[in-house]
């Protein structure tokens, strides 16, 4: 891995995307129009909005992030670019590390806007420091971002990219503790949900909203789903294979 | 003599399939070398395995004295694949300077390969608006940077209309008088007429290995069509 190729490969990324307004457009907008739509559905029910909002502003990201890197791997993959570039001296982790930072810039976008529409906008009450929502939220771009580029290297057709979006962040958005405590799963359920990324970022969204700290379970919930961020790096860098049947 | 490649008892298995029965073969350095046959004879098969993206049952596959795939090779290589591989959504020049970053290319390689493949009026036009043609020329002027001492192109002519194809057959014999070594693939028997030396293939297998009138006079034929036929009437099935 060096330095230069994998900030090029950033630059490639970014250029693509500059090409694609619209992409950008989506990427940037739905999570806000998401949350909005969460808050007038909710309006009727006082309170209701402040305890859920938080936590989905922690999921929304994940979701449009896991699926754009997850099909824009893949169409790598298919247009032939993967096996030129894999013949080259681009390391594997290069690549995987230049859609991450190419991406992630998005991701802090589209966290930026989305905390910023849910709380001043939208009037979400927080009671811990906004800047630890939008790390959160940023964070939790991160791991949909990652997740999407090691994902993508099981799957052979956009078929099946677009299927491993259900398979892998639904279970994750069911066990997160968001529709149901965590603590009063059963033992089964609870160990499920403990080796899942997302419920330690939603943890962490449930801690800011009551907490006028940044406390150190907090932090450490971070520090797990940062984890996961970078095993998933590594891994999508190290199941990329430069012979192929 | 050294030879640039060196092909020994290469077997490949693709999904089940045996590709490459144990296939031996050499090429020489400074040449055009032709690699002819039909489609589904393992022409790309073998051009993966010279690249070092194709996985191998056995054999060994040397390449400029080293071991295919090594990665002191990957700056010495130029591959076009089949089908164009170059990013459609972005513009001729912003796909060449990205693969020069990663070829260490000098800058100055993106204008000189986008003339040799006639393509620099459109440098700053967004491949996705290129035709077939010049989307397989943007290809193989991606292969050119960093001036690679072998050049592996998988039937880079096919489809191209007959003057352009022309001119890149100048291409090539031009790259090769300055000691770059050239295999190209293609299905089409004619282009045979082009290459110093010709590999033919057929189901994964060597019927003749020459210069074109080594291979016509061995089989007492004027054309390599017609040679190719007697080569597989020959073989024992």
């Amino acid at each position: 891995m060096t330095p230069r190729r994998t900030m090029a490969t950033a630059r490639r990324v970014l250029a693509q995307l500059r090409h694609d307004k619209r992409t950008i457009a989506l990427m940037l907008v739905v999570p806000v129009v998401l949350i909005s739509l969460l808050k007038w559905v909710l309006d009727a029910t006082p309170g209701a909005f402040n305890s859920v909002g938080l936590s989905l502003l922690g999921i929304f990201p994940f979701v449009s992030m896991f699926l754009i890197t997850s099909v824009a791997t893949l169409r790598e993959r298919k247009s032939g670019t993967l096996e030129r570039l894999l013949a080259m001296p681009l390391g594997k982790a290069d690549l995987v590390f230049g859609y991450q930072i190419a991406f992630g810039t998005f991701a802090v976008l589209q966290a930026l806007i989305a905390t910023s529409v849910t709380v001043w906008g939208l009037g979400l009450k927080v009671i811990g420091p906004t800047w630890a929502v939008v790390l959160v939220a940023v964070v939790v771009a991160e791991l949909g971002t990652a997740m999407g580029l090691f994902i993508s290297a099981f799957a052979e057709t956009e078929f099946q990219a677009v299927q491993f979006m259900p398979a892998m962040v639904l279970p994750q958005f069911l066990l997160c503790g968001l529709l149901a405590d965590r603590q009063a799963m059963t033992t089964p359920l609870r160990w499920l949900s403990d080796v899942l990324p997302l419920s330690y970022a939603v943890d962490a969204m449930q801690r800011i909203s009551t907490q006028t700290y940044v406390s150190r379970a907090t932090w450490l919930d971070l520090g797990v789903v940062l984890a996961f961020v970078l095993s998933s790096l590594l891994l999508g860098a190290v199941t990329l294979r430069r012979r192929t049947d | 003599m050294m030879h640039t490649l060196d092909v020994q008892d290469l077997t490949v298995v693709r999904g089940g399939k045996l590709i490459l029965p144990g296939l031996t073969c050499t090429v020489q350095p400074g040449l055009v070398t032709g690699l002819l046959g039909p489609s589904g004879g393992g022409k790309t098969t073998l051009m993966r395995a010279i690249v070092g993206v194709q996985r191998i049952a056995s054999g060994s596959v040397s390449v400029l004295g080293l071991p295919a795939g090594a990665p002191e090779l990957r700056h010495r290589i130029g591959y076009v694949t089949q089908s164009p591989s170059v990013y459609e959504d972005l513009t001729l020049r912003e796909n060449l300077a990205y693969f020069a970053a990663v070829l260490d290319a000098p800058a100055a390689d993106v204008d000189r390969v986008a003339s040799e493949v006639d393509l620099a009026p459109l440098l700053d036009t967004v491949i996705r608006t290129f035709s077939g043609g010049e989307r397989a020329r943007a290809s193989l002027a991606t292969a050119l940077l960093g001036s690679p001492e072998l050049l592996v192109l998988d039937e880079p002519t096919v489809g191209l209309d007959p003057v352009l194809r022309r001119s890149l057959w100048v291409l090539f014999r031009d790259l090769a008088s300055r000691g770059v070594t050239v295999l190209v693939s293609s299905h089409v028997m004619d282009e045979a007429d082009r290459c110093d030396r010709l590999l033919l293939l057929r189901s994964g297998r060597i019927l003749a290995d020459g210069t074109r009138a080594e291979i016509l006079a061995a089989t007492g034929t004027s054309d390599i069509e017609s040679a190719f036929l007697a080569l597989v009437q020959e073989e024992p099935s």
